[in-house]
């Protein structure tokens, strides 16, 4: 992992030892108004795995997902409570501001959003750039870097000045988790990163994930269950708001201890 | 039963057809007598003088309105650097931060200033910038010689000033018109100007009060002495751009999906930074376009500029004086019995709708794909 230049205050002395978890959630909820969309859920992300948040619509499984790294803030409604240690800094600490989680924790999207007015290259380095990284040493080395990484490279690096959204979706897409990938976040959360592809564009993104856990804590969100089964190493399911099962990908497909999870993981319901 | 009447059906059919195509019609008849005029009379009297020369004295022919094309940009400079932050900032504002309720009561200002009388925005600059500039002298009436058409004033500070006030002046006085009517004890304002022998004349006097300003400052306007200015001017059109800027920049901000601010936000990007290299980058052209077409439409705007620019024969060496615009050398060229400023008066009318046009045509070709990049 790149050492961050980040670094809360408050980090447990034990937390970055090397079996500890990425994150600990212990007791989320998370209200909008006076409903709540996330109830008390306490789990372990991972380091090195990638985690699969699964479950039907509306189970608060995005609304989780954006909880890890603040971004359900932006909903002047939304309320949380419990607590969420990221590497043993607590993320929700008065003395912490959420651009510095989000630096830490990156996220990709479900709609691709390269930044149309910026090229490729330019939609790669704008979290670097606009965070005062001026060195074009260092902003041509993370371009390669982060475009090997997403798996772009090959097929961009002739034309890194051409507009983002000259690009196909899946690329775009790609180009999206180029983009986060360059700021060198600890964890990467996806909401749904291939439900708006076609299947083979699709497959290219399941390929990165799993390599990508080699470098990244990876947490995502996804309506595709085969996607889960193929490319997770955890699986949580949600329900309702609640956590009803999480475990390793293969017990949870296989041999789920309860029963809501078995109907769903077998498409009786949801 | 009777058969139906198809002819009168047919019959009131056509009928409606062709009154609504005839009101069609109509609506492109002025914009055709529009231009048809200013050319047929104006397009002759366009030339390299026009644009070069300043006005020629009565009787002579030729010269132009230098001061008044130069005049007129002055000002909307000026008033860009005005209605353009404030504009674009309240914009930002509405779209991105603020509580909902805040929000609508800022949008409902703005659309009620949006229709508001340019007259109603002059006389506002008139009384906040032009007034107070002529800076009367306030004070109480300690002693008046008719004969001599003196007057003596004591301002609350405890200085004595004296003034000698003019045939003119006497006019003004109090609304009475004799410099008898002024009692010893009575506050009053004086607007004046120093003589060459260093004695201060009075242009007008006036008992404090806003009536009483109100009457001082149109007799003042006659007599063209100063207070107004292109300052007031570009104030005034500024003032007038900035509810137009707010309301078209929120809504091209609106227009940036919400999904780019996301985006930019999940990179640790500060919201301000967000805010200005990606939501602003991203419906920038929007932004310029709604700045060009409240630009072109200040520019025509004659009345609110009767109250603070004035006007000005000469060029204009300060922004603290009056200064020439297009529409007022129109209109004043216009009113005038003269043949020769009839024909300077078409000439600069059909400039100023060629600026317009201009702006209004490259607006067009600027949001040609307003709507690109795909979203």
């Amino acid at each position: 992992m790149p050492d961050s230049p980040n670094q809360m205050p408050n980090a447990a002395p034990d937390a970055r030892s090397a079996n500890s978890p990425a994150l600990t959630v212990r007791h989320l909820s998370v209200f909008f108004g006076k409903s709540a969309a996330v109830k008390n859920v306490s789990l372990d992300i991972t380091r090195h795995a990638v985690t699969a948040i699964i479950g039907p619509s509306g189970c608060g499984k995005s609304t989780f997902l954006r909880a890890l790294n603040r971004m359900h803030e932006l909903n002047p409604e939304a309320r949380m409570e419990g607590e969420i240690h990221l590497f043993g800094d607590d993320i929700y600490s008065r003395t912490v501001e959420s651009v510095t989680v989000r630096r830490r924790v990156g996220m990709v999207f479900q709609k691709s959003n390269p930044f149309p007015t910026m090229s490729i290259v330019e939609n790669v380095t704008v979290g670097l750039r606009l965070n005062g990284v001026r060195e074009r040493k260092i902003l041509a080395e993370r371009t390669e870097q982060s475009l090997r990484m997403a798996a772009l490279w090959d097929e961009v690096k002739d034309r890194l000045n051409a507009p983002a959204i000259s690009l196909s979706g899946g690329q775009q897409q790609r180009l999206c988790i180029a983009r986060a990938l360059a700021v060198q976040p600890e964890v990467l959360l996806m909401d749904e990163p291939a439900s708006a592809l076609d299947p083979l564009a699709t497959a290219k993104i399941e390929d990165l994930i799993v390599s990508l856990k080699k470098d990244y804590t990876i947490v995502i969100v996804t309506h595709n269950m085969q996607q889960a089964a193929r490319a997770s190493d955890f699986t949580a399911f949600f329900y309702l708001g609640e956590l009803v099962e999480f475990g390793p990908t293969a017990k949870i497909f296989t041999s789920p201890a309860q029963k809501r999870t078995e109907d769903y993981v077998t498409g009786r319901f949801g | 039963m009777t058969a139906p009447n198809h002819n009168w059906r047919k019959f009131k059919n056509a009928f409606m057809q062709t009154l609504a195509f005839v009101c069609a019609i109509l609506v492109v008849v002025p914009l055709v007598l529009v231009f048809y005029h200013l050319i047929k009379e104006g397009f002759t009297s366009i030339n390299w003088a026009f644009f070069t020369q300043l006005q020629k004295p009565v009787g002579e022919s030729g010269g132009g309105m230098a001061n008044a094309i130069v005049g007129t940009f002055v000002l909307l400079a000026q008033a860009a650097l005005i209605g353009v932050p404030v504009g674009v900032l309240g914009g930002v504002f509405l779209s991105e931060y603020g509580g909902t309720k805040l929000n609508w009561w800022i949008r409902f200002a703005a659309d009620i200033l949006n229709g508001v009388p340019s007259i109603t925005w002059g006389i506002v600059v008139w009384a906040l910038l032009v007034v107070p500039l002529t800076a009367p002298f306030r004070g109480t009436v300690k002693s008046v010689d008719a004969a001599e058409h003196l007057v003596t004033v004591q301002s609350p500070a405890g200085d004595t000033q004296e003034f000698k006030a003019d045939a003119n002046t006497r006019l003004q006085l109090n609304g009475k018109g004799r410099l008898d009517s002024l009692n010893q004890g009575t506050d009053v304002m004086i607007w004046y100007h120093q003589g060459n022998d260093n004695t201060l004349l009075a242009d007008s006097i006036s008992p404090s009060g806003l009536w009483g300003i109100f009457i001082a400052t149109i007799i003042k306007w006659h007599n063209s002495v100063s207070g107004f200015s292109a300052l007031a001017g570009g104030v005034v059109l500024g003032l007038m751009m900035i509810p137009l800027v707010m309301r078209t920049t929120e809504e091209v901000l609106q227009l940036v999906p919400g999904g780019y601010r996301e985006a930019a936000l999940a990179l640790g990007i500060a919201k301000w930074k967000t805010i200005v290299q990606i939501v602003i980058r991203t419906a920038l052209k929007g932004i310029v376009t709604g700045v060009m077409l409240a630009l072109a439409r200040v520019a025509g705007e004659t009345a609110p500029l009767l109250f603070t620019a004035l006007g000005n024969q000469n060029w204009t060496h300060s922004l603290t004086e009056p200064i020439a615009a297009m529409p007022l050398q129109i209109f004043a060229y216009a009113i005038s019995p003269y043949d020769d400023w009839h024909r300077q008066a078409w000439a600069g009318a059909l400039v100023l709708l060629l600026l317009v046009l201009s702006i209004n045509i490259t607006v067009r070709f600027l949001t040609r794909d307003r709507f690109q990049p795909k979203i």
